[in-house]
């Protein structure tokens, strides 16, 4: 097993491959790993250890953020289960999401003209709420009904609300600066 | 539940080595080591511990570093330099203050450069005689060459300015273990001190840089939740902001080189004075014989300042919404660097914490302490209570797309190491090379952002457009530095990379300077490299035999033959005085053991995970 070799993150953590996940266990089991293959345990080894160290503890941070955040672990199950998101050229939603992404981008601009920090931090704990309920459904579509492709339609819903998530952000730093 | 880590991965070497933690820093350096398991800051000759951060050339190119140079800052302003922290890594361009400074600045592109009547010099240059200076301080104190060193830089010093950083230190003569970012330092200092646990905030402001870090602490275990900072804001700004008052007071528009210099001073001594006291005089003498009087209350210099103190807050309220928390999540705000001792930054911290900051190190040597536990650390003189230590990259790395706009590879706050792959494609029929450019920052104009390095990909084999397909690897390592690798996925062929980075110097660069200051004794470089290999060796021997005492049974009779007879070969060689000999004979032996070490790595973390998993049924 080289760090490349590595297919699996959840073989990699031990832990069984389902969007809901112990995140606890999670959490530990990765300290564990980084706690023997973090590169300052390499400092006074071969050049050789060195870079292998390098290499695992690169592969554990990857494999570590892609299980601890949601949308990225929901992509990460999908492509185990050979569905592909398409996020890049599939861009057919339904209308009503559509619409409600209209008035999302609305807000964002009446907020950002306003200079109003007030208005977008309202805005991005509506996004969050909005956000967890689509993970809701999510963890129902792949974990219970296994319905892989109205999951990857999800996902990729969930992916326009984190792209306004980082625009708001971005909108945030802008005001702030 | 607890976590165990205190069984490390691979047992660490018998023999002490010495190891030191240097807070290289814009105002004041130090360096401390960990003697007898308690960290302890070194002392020159006289007793002091802080050395002044400035380097004075003389004529005949000899130089005085410190108090001695410091004695020259108000006579010969131009070839005394203070403060060169904050040219490090920066191009002209980047810097707003600089005609006020008394250098004269060389015409030349990149890293900044200086005229003195000894002949050019850069930052890194000037870094690196504060660094030597150090290092003999350390030899003296202890008696012994040093093995390596931790250096500590600000949290959100980007690519160029650590790159520039670890350049002097090999300048200087020293291996650098690792880059520490100085609020990581802090916290290790400040949590094994207080046996701390829980997220806390390290607030320091020092003479030249603000950084601000978000850290969890938990049994042995520092992460960092997120950083920010500003890399040009610290207490030297507070001078200059009682420097232009005191040009209003006094009516003066001009003053020259000598007289800036000296009235610079004097506001800094009265800005320290006002941390004591509620009223500071200030008198300073001019060159043309009259005097400049006026005194300063604190009142007025809250006001002066209170720009400067908000200036801070911003970055703090950004690093707490990426850590994704609130005030309330903060259990502890630790206080670091000596411009935190003005008690409008102490009110400022605590209105917007809403707690009484945490003063119980002293804060001009917990940078210096923190690097030097985890030099100690790393030199592998640590048994059982092991740490570790998960820092951040401070900025975005991106990459120029169409139309002058950043594409974001890797975003802040993400976890080192790491490495993101890219593809990218030709867009001409037989087109063998490319560019790529690299910047690091958050806006979306890669004009508002850092340039990093130009890389230029040569050698994809001729396809038509659009059909080479080259996936470039940028991989940040745990100090914080990228580097590139690229191969086209059809063909695979590793594309050949010449990267020119925007403020560095390269690699020719260093080596070159390196031999320079040794141009007249040729064989003081044969000796230095190979006294560097028999170390070199005597490590890697080390580190085999202790790996073969432990997992020798992961071996066959074959293999174990083979690692052996290279242990042997490499023996004998370092027993003789040919450095490229030894070289050859580590480089076969490190070969040798390339599948016996990864056998180890994996060996080592299932066995981890099967321990964590009997506790966890324990529990
Ligand atoms: N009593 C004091 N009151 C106010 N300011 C002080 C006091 N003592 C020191 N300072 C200021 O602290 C600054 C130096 O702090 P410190 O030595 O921590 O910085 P540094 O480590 O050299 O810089 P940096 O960390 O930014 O590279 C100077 O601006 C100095 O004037
Ligand atoms: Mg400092």
């Amino acid at each position: 097993m080289t760090p490349e070799a590595t297919r699996n993150y959840f073989e990699l953590f031990q832990l069984p491959p389902s969007f809901q996940l112990d995140l606890d266990r999670l959490d530990r089991r990765y300290r564990e790993i980084q706690a023997r293959v973090h590169p300052d345990k390499a400092a006074h080894l071969s050049d050789t250890e060195k870079r292998l160290f390098l290499q695992w503890a690169t592969l554990a941070n990857e494999a570590y953020n892609t299980l601890k955040r949601p949308l990225d672990r929901a992509r990460y199950l999908l492509r185990i289960h050979g569905v592909d998101t398409r996020e890049e050229d599939n861009t057919a939603m339904p209308p009503e999401f559509l619409l409600e992404q209209i008035e999302w981008r609305e807000e964002l601009q009446a907020a950002v003209a306003l200079k109003s920090l007030t208005a977008l931090d309202g805005l991005a704990a509506r996004l969050r709420k909005e956000m967890n309920s689509l993970l809701g459904s999510l963890a129902t579509l792949l974990d219970v009904e296994r319905r892989h492709p109205a999951a990857a339609d999800v996902v990729r819903q969930l992916a326009f609300l984190e792209k306004l998530g980082r625009d708001i952000d971005q909108a945030q730093t802008e005001l702030e600066e | 539940m607890l976590l165990q880590i205190s069984e490390p991965g691979i047992k660490p070497l018998k023999p002490r080595r010495i190891a030191v933690g240097i807070d290289l820093g814009t105002t004041h350096s130090l360096v401390a080591t960990v003697d007898d398991q308690r960290p302890k800051v070194l002392e020159d000759g006289q007793g002091r511990v802080l050395l002044p951060s400035v380097v004075h050339y003389r004529a005949d190119h000899t130089v005085d570093v410190g108090y001695e140079a410091i004695a020259w800052q108000n006579d010969d302003p131009e070839n005394t330099f203070v403060s060169v922290k904050r040219y490090m890594g920066r191009g002209r361009d980047d810097l707003p203050e600089t005609h006020n400074a008394p250098y004269r600045f060389a015409d030349v592109p990149g890293m900044v450069q200086f005229e003195t009547r000894a002949g050019t010099v850069s930052p890194v240059q000037i870094s690196a005689e504060i660094l030597k200076a150090l290092r003999e301080r350390a030899i003296r104190a202890l008696g012994d060459d040093i093995a390596g060193a931790v250096i500590t830089v600000p949290a959100y010093f980007d690519d160029a300015q650590r790159q520039a950083t670890k350049d002097a230190a090999k300048l200087a003569g020293l291996e650098v273990f690792r880059l520490l970012n100085e609020p990581t330092a802090a916290a290790v200092a400040y949590g094994l001190d207080q046996a701390a646990e829980g997220v806390y905030a390290v607030y320091d402001l020092g003479g030249g840089t603000f950084d601000i870090s978000i850290l969890k602490l938990t049994r042995g275990v520092f992460e960092v939740l997120a950083t920010n900072g500003d890399p040009a804001l610290g207490g030297d700004d507070f001078d200059r902001a009682v420097y232009d008052w005191m040009l209003r007071e006094a009516g003066i528009s001009a003053p020259n080189a000598g007289d800036a210099r000296r009235l610079l001073s004097a506001a800094r001594e009265a800005k320290e004075r006002l941390s004591e006291q509620d009223s500071a005089p200030i008198i300073a003498p001019l060159s043309d014989g009259a005097a400049v009087r006026c005194t300063l209350s604190r009142e007025t210099f809250d006001t002066l300042t209170s720009d400067l103190v908000k200036r801070t807050i911003t970055p703090v309220r950004k690093a707490l919404r990426d850590a994704g928390l609130s005030i309330e999540d903060i259990k502890g705000v630790v206080l670091v660097g000596g411009a935190t001792r003005m008690p409008c930054i102490r009110k400022a911290v605590a209105d917007f914490f809403q707690q009484p900051p945490r003063v119980d190190l002293d804060p001009d040597k917990v940078v210096a302490i923190g690097a030097a536990l985890q030099a100690n650390a790393l030199a592998g003189n640590r048994g059982d209570d092991d740490w570790l230590l998960l820092d951040v990259i401070p900025l975005s790395l991106g990459i120029e797309t169409m139309g002058g706009l950043t594409e974001k590879i890797i975003p802040r706050n993400s976890t080192l190491p790491l490495a993101r792959a890219q593809d990218f494609t030709t867009w001409k029929d037989g087109q063998t090379a490319m560019s790529i450019h690299v910047v690091q920052g958050e806006r979306e104009l890669v004009s508002e952002c850092r340039s990093l390095a130009r890389f230029e990909l040569r050698g994809i084999p001729p396809m038509v457009a659009g059909a080479a397909r080259v996936r470039v690897t940028f991989q940040v390592d745990a100090d914080g530095l990228l580097s590139v690798s690229a191969a086209e996925q059809t063909s695979g062929v590793e594309a050949k990379i010449e990267v020119k980075p925007s403020y560095g110097l390269n690699d020719a660069d260093i080596t070159r300077m390196i031999e320079d200051s040794y141009k007249h004794a040729r064989h003081d470089i044969e000796a230095r490299r190979l006294r560097e290999q028999k170390v070199e060796a005597l490590r890697l021997i080390e580190a085999t035999e202790a790996a073969l005492a432990e997992d020798s049974e992961l071996l066959s009779a074959d293999e174990l033959v083979v690692i052996h007879e290279n242990m042997r070969i490499l023996k004998e060689t370092s027993d003789g005085n040919d450095w490229e000999a030894i070289k050859k004979a580590a480089d076969a032996l490190n070969e040798a053991s390339t599948e016996f070490a990864s056998r180890r790595m994996n060996h080592s973390i299932r066995k981890a995970l099967a321990g964590q998993k009997l506790e966890e049924l324990d529990a």
